[in-house]
């Protein structure tokens, strides 16, 4: 196992190389560090000096892959890429375009991420998984149907609608929790449990028929035949046997996400107001602050990565048949 | 031990008794606070590097340069802040020497500081925090958490300094290079100390303090700690204006110094994260992420409420007069990037101004027949109190005069871009696009600037008429006849047979945009035009209006001081942003001889007869020339609670936070009154759910039995 993690985590580096490469190429060759001086700088009287300096102070005014002034190595490590890209793999994210620590911005934010994503997940995993089995259990009954409709209902609403209208209904009207906003430590709940339960509504339309065709292919098997002629209860069959058989397929979906829940959600936060990192990368997005988005979409990848690691592991625990090669 | 009880069940029903939505921690709303919320991170509060609204918004309540606006008068006029009188102007020769203002070489400013200023507490102001050991910084995550803490008396030798840093390059100040042109020996200064500071960093990686007290520059020095003198090339009266920006805000040696610190800029402790100043308010939370909260600084100098204001000033806004400020203890300020949720905080109580988005509009204002803004009576019921203005802004289409077809000074050239000037009705622009919250413009000089004009006087004569006393858009008949004598009947091009293509620079592809461009391309087919749309990107458009290759395009202006020569220079001659490599402003590259001579008597020039005299030839010329389609000046809207005192429109201070009152008492009241949590609500949520579940278990229990039975 160890030979396989090491092999796979070998594999990652051309692949965030990779990675490196198209967001280096899309952020300093399509947009020039001109470009982004102009931006930065604003449209009132930005004069070339201006802009030498703003490249100088962030690094920028350095070639972008080869530097001919520079002496034997230096040719390609005195250059853009080279110093982007390696600081990035020490993960020393290096200061925003605004002078602050990416790195120090990323450790205190990822907390409100967390705190907003994992409940919304494990919830909402929950509540799914509860919801499919109790909607098998009534398979082709009105109940059954009924749910369908329900869920395709669910799936067609816009998820600004849950997030607007969630906001308008218990924020405004009811007044049962603030409308946005965030305060850390033990009185986060009150600011959490809006996006939290928006989070699962939003999401439970397509997680209900997922999760319902996975088990429906289980409990015509013959072995939940067996189960039920021991004289199992239907529900206990569901539990005991469906529910395990089932979770094969739902790890595929489920592991790989868990890594990148710490890189928040980009739309709840926002409106949410929760300075998690899903609303840095989106503010990020909008004031141009390419050193930002660069470091989000590096961390993205590699926690990627993670994610696909932890599922062949996940695999391999849950399916005795797989096995690490 | 009763006493105890009593005061746990006080505080239970309090608990009780506070609304579920607040989303403060309890009992801030029943502070002496201001609510406030920002929408996006400040990125600067450097006072020598920031250069926007939403930054100055904080950092005005911080840093103090020598001189403000006066909040209650109109028009816009300046005071000594921390000087003990306006600044005095020496006039002199080539050899220094005093000479008459005409014959002036040099212009000499001399600031007299007051004595009784003192910074806020700050733990650089005491020796021992300015060498921490780098284990002692990795601990800190603010400069408050070092127990020392000291201050100091207020020296000019601090403005000196902060010029100085101004000039370094790498530190990217946007204003050194205007100032360089102005200031005696800025640039050599810059750029002696640029390159010793490059040289410096080269052996520096780790950081450390780069001392400017050694340096000088040749026109600016402080003979004593109260005495401050900055010497200008020529005459600038406009200079006055900058001193009360925060460009020129004291920046004492001993802050640069703690910053410096190696170790410092990795915790995000440095002077754009955490500003020292002499003003009514000190940083004391930063997290630009979520919160920033501004603290009375314990330090704050003797500082009164005005008791004088202009006649249209309500005289109700000098109850306070003579009190000393701030009015209240801090302000709080909450990061909120949605427009939904902070107008319905705003209406639940928790924010105590607001803005009117487009999306709000209509829940809180209506328009009269006659035009007028006014609030909703919802609005109203709640006490709501909206103050406006009109902002000294403003939006144009510009024509680029560069271009062959709609440039030039010639009378074809010109009748054609004031037949598209009649065509494109602004009137229309702002009650589809603002909902009425602009002004159509008539030249380049907003209301509240000198020189301008309202109608009926100030009428551009080539685009409108007077009809009933009332400025009305000349009928679309004449922009056509215009449009043939250019050498376009019916807007026909002669060399195609086809309607002339004009095109159209525009920046961004949003659905707003979209309508906007819709809008603008049927205003030109009304008198026969084609208007093709270039859509492009900000950095592309930039790139075109550098090179001069646009035909028309959309910008915009906001005062950076209240003097019709920061609106003039847009269209003088050697502004022109081909002529200058990209540097100029002069957008529509501009160039009328008369109008470069005359704007360079008046730039020098004080406000006076004279000066109107000239600026209103300058205004014809361009209302003439029509390099500019002149759009609008943006009328801008903010709603107030009722517990918020003291509230009026200065478009140009941004110190305005220390008049502001509030009654907090009122604020909870209203915040409970507003915000009952309905309760019944949750108990039938619940019933619901518990028959929802009641009802599964017995559909379930009847299948088996059903089951059972077969």
């Amino acid at each position: 196992m160890l030979n396989y993690l090491l092999r796979r985590l070998l594999y990652a580096v051309p692949i965030l190389i990779g990675v490196n490469l198209i967001t280096f190429a899309l952020f300093f060759m399509v947009n020039t560090p001109d470009d982004m001086a102009r931006i930065h700088l604003g449209a009132k009287q930005t004069t070339p000096e201006m802009i030498e300096a703003w490249k100088a102070a962030h690094g920028y005014d350095r070639p972008l892959f080869f530097n001919p002034d520079a002496d034997g190595l230096g040719k390609v490590t005195d250059t853009l890429f080279f110093n982007e890209s390696v600081r990035l793999f020490t993960f020393d994210f290096g200061l925003s375009d605004s002078g602050r620590d990416i790195g120090s911005d990323i450790r205190q934010r990822m907390w409100p991420s967390l705190a907003l994503a994992l409940p919304t997940f494990l919830m909402g995993l929950w509540v799914n998984i509860t919801l499919a089995l109790a909607v098998v259990l009534f398979r082709y009954s009105l109940v059954d149907r009924v749910a369908l409709v329900a869920a395709v209902v669910l799936m067609s609403i816009s998820g600004l609608f849950y997030i607007i209208g969630g906001q308008v209904l218990v924020s405004k009207m009811l007044h049962w929790v603030p409308i946005s906003g965030y305060q850390p430590g033990a009185d986060a709940w009150k600011f959490l449990i809006l996006p939290v339960l928006i989070g699962v509504i939003s999401g439970l339309g397509s997680g209900l028929r997922w999760y319902r065709t996975l088990f429906l292919e289980e409990v015509e098997k013959e072995y939940v035949r067996t189960a039920r002629a021991k004289g199992l209860s239907p529900w206990q069959v569901m539990r005991r046997h469906v529910l395990p058989n089932g979770l094969l397929p739902i790890l595929t979906g489920v592991v790989v996400v868990i890594p990148t829940l710490f890189m928040g959600s980009l739309v709840m936060e926002s409106f949410f107001g929760i300075p998690g990192l899903g609303s840095y990368t989106i503010e990020a997005i909008q004031g141009q602050d390419f050193a930002i988005v660069r470091a989000m979409v590096f961390l993205g990848a590699v926690l990627y990565i993670v994610g696909l690691m932890l599922t062949d592991i996940a695999y391999a625990w849950a399916d005795p048949r797989v096995r690490f090669h | 031990m009763l006493r105890a009880a009593v005061l746990l069940l006080a505080l239970l029903l309090s608990a009780c008794q506070a609304p579920w939505n607040d989303p403060y921690p309890a009992g801030t709303t029943g502070k002496n606070l201001l609510l406030r919320a920002f929408s996006a991170p400040p990125k600067h509060l450097d006072p020598v590097v920031s250069y926007s609204s939403n930054e100055w918004g904080i950092i005005s309540q911080i840093y103090e340069p020598p001189l403000q606006y006066a909040y209650l008068k109109r028009p816009y006029a300046l005071e000594p802040l921390t000087l003990t009188r306006m600044p005095k102007v020496r006039w002199l020769d080539a050899a220094g020497r005093p000479t008459t203002r005409e014959r002036a070489v040099f212009s000499e400013y001399v600031l007299h500081l007051r004595d009784d200023i003192r910074y806020q507490p700050h733990p650089a102001f005491v020796a021992g925090n300015r060498h921490l050991p780098p284990e002692k910084i990795a601990t800190l995550a603010t400069p408050y958490d070092l127990p020392q803490q000291g201050s100091r008396s207020l020296k000019a030798q601090d403005y000196v300094y902060a010029i100085k840093r101004m000039g370094v390059r790498a530190y990217q100040s946007p204003v050194l290079d205007v100032l360089a042109e102005r200031i005696i020996g800025l640039k050599d200064y810059s750029r002696k100390v640029t390159q010793d500071y490059e040289k410096w960093k080269a052996s520096h990686a780790d950081g450390g303090f780069f001392d400017l007290r050694p340096y000088t520059i040749d026109g600016v020095r402080a003979p004593d700690d109260h005495t401050l003198i900055i010497r200008l090339k020529g005459r600038y009266p406009q200079f006055l204006y900058w001193l009360s920006m925060n460009f020129f805000a004291p920046v004492p040696w001993e802050v640069d110094a703690f910053y410096s610190q190696p170790g410092m800029k990795e915790k995000n402790l440095t002077l754009d994260q955490w500003p020292v100043g002499t003003g009514p308010y000190m940083l004391v939370e930063n997290n630009p992420n979520f919160r920033m909260r501004l603290a009375r600084n314990p330090n704050y100098h003797w500082d009164t409420y005005p008791c004088e204001a202009s006649a249209d000033v309500p005289r109700t806004l000098l109850a306070d007069c003579g009190r000393p400020m701030p009015l209240t203890d801090g302000v709080l300020y909450t990061l909120e990037k949605e427009s939904v949720p902070y107008w319905n905080k705003f209406l639940q109580g928790y924010y105590d101004a607001s803005g009117v988005s487009s999306d709000a509009f209509d829940q809180a204002v209506q328009l009269s027949s006659t035009g007028d803004i006014g609030l909703t009576p919802a609005m109203k019921e709640r006490g709501i109190r909206f103050l406006g203005g009109v902002q000294p802004t403003i939006m144009y289409f510009g024509f680029n005069m560069l271009d062959p077809l709609v440039g030039g000074l010639d009378e074809r050239h010109r009748k054609l871009r004031q037949a598209i000037s009649i065509a494109v009705d602004m009137e229309e622009y702002i009650a589809l696009f603002l909902n009425g919250r602009g002004v159509a413009a008539q030249g380049p000089i907003p209301p509240g600037i000198f020189g301008y004009r309202p109608p009926p006087e100030g009428i551009d004569p080539y685009v409108y008429e007077l009809r009933d006393g009332q400025p009305r858009r000349k009928p679309l008949t004449v922009a056509k006849r215009l449009l043939a004598e250019a050498g376009y009947p019916g807007g026909i091009d002669p060399k195609t047979g086809r309607p002339l293509k004009i095109h159209f620079e525009a920046v961004g592809g949003s659905p707003d945009d979209k309508a906007r461009l819709d809008w603008l391309r049927k205003q030109f087919a009304r008198i026969g035009l084609e208007l093709v749309i270039r859509a492009t990107d900000y950095n592309r458009f930039q790139d075109k209006m550098r090179q001069g290759k646009g035909q028309l395009f959309m910008w915009g202006w906001n005062a950076d001081y209240p003097d019709p020569e920061n609106f003039l220079f847009l269209l003088y001659g050697k502004n022109g942003v081909v002529a200058t490599g990209g540097n100029g402003v002069n957008y529509a590259n501009y160039r009328n001889p008369e109008f470069d001579l005359l704007f360079e008597r008046m730039q020098r020039m004080e406000n006076g007869p004279r000066r109107l005299q000239i600026i209103r030839r300058m205004v014809a010329l361009v209302q003439r020339d029509a390099p500019w389609i002149f759009g609008f000046y943006p009328r801008s809207l903010a709603l107030y609670h009722r517990w918020v005192h003291n509230a009026w429109p200065n478009m140009m201070a941004n110190n305005t936070t220390k008049y502001l009152r509030v009654t907090p008492q009122l604020r909870v009241e209203s915040e409970r009154a507003w915000n009952r949590p309905v309760r019944w609500a949750l108990w039938l949520a619940a019933a619901l759910v518990v028959l929802a579940l009641v009802g599964a278990v017995r559909v379930y229990r009847r299948r088996q039995q059903e089951r059972g039975r077969c």
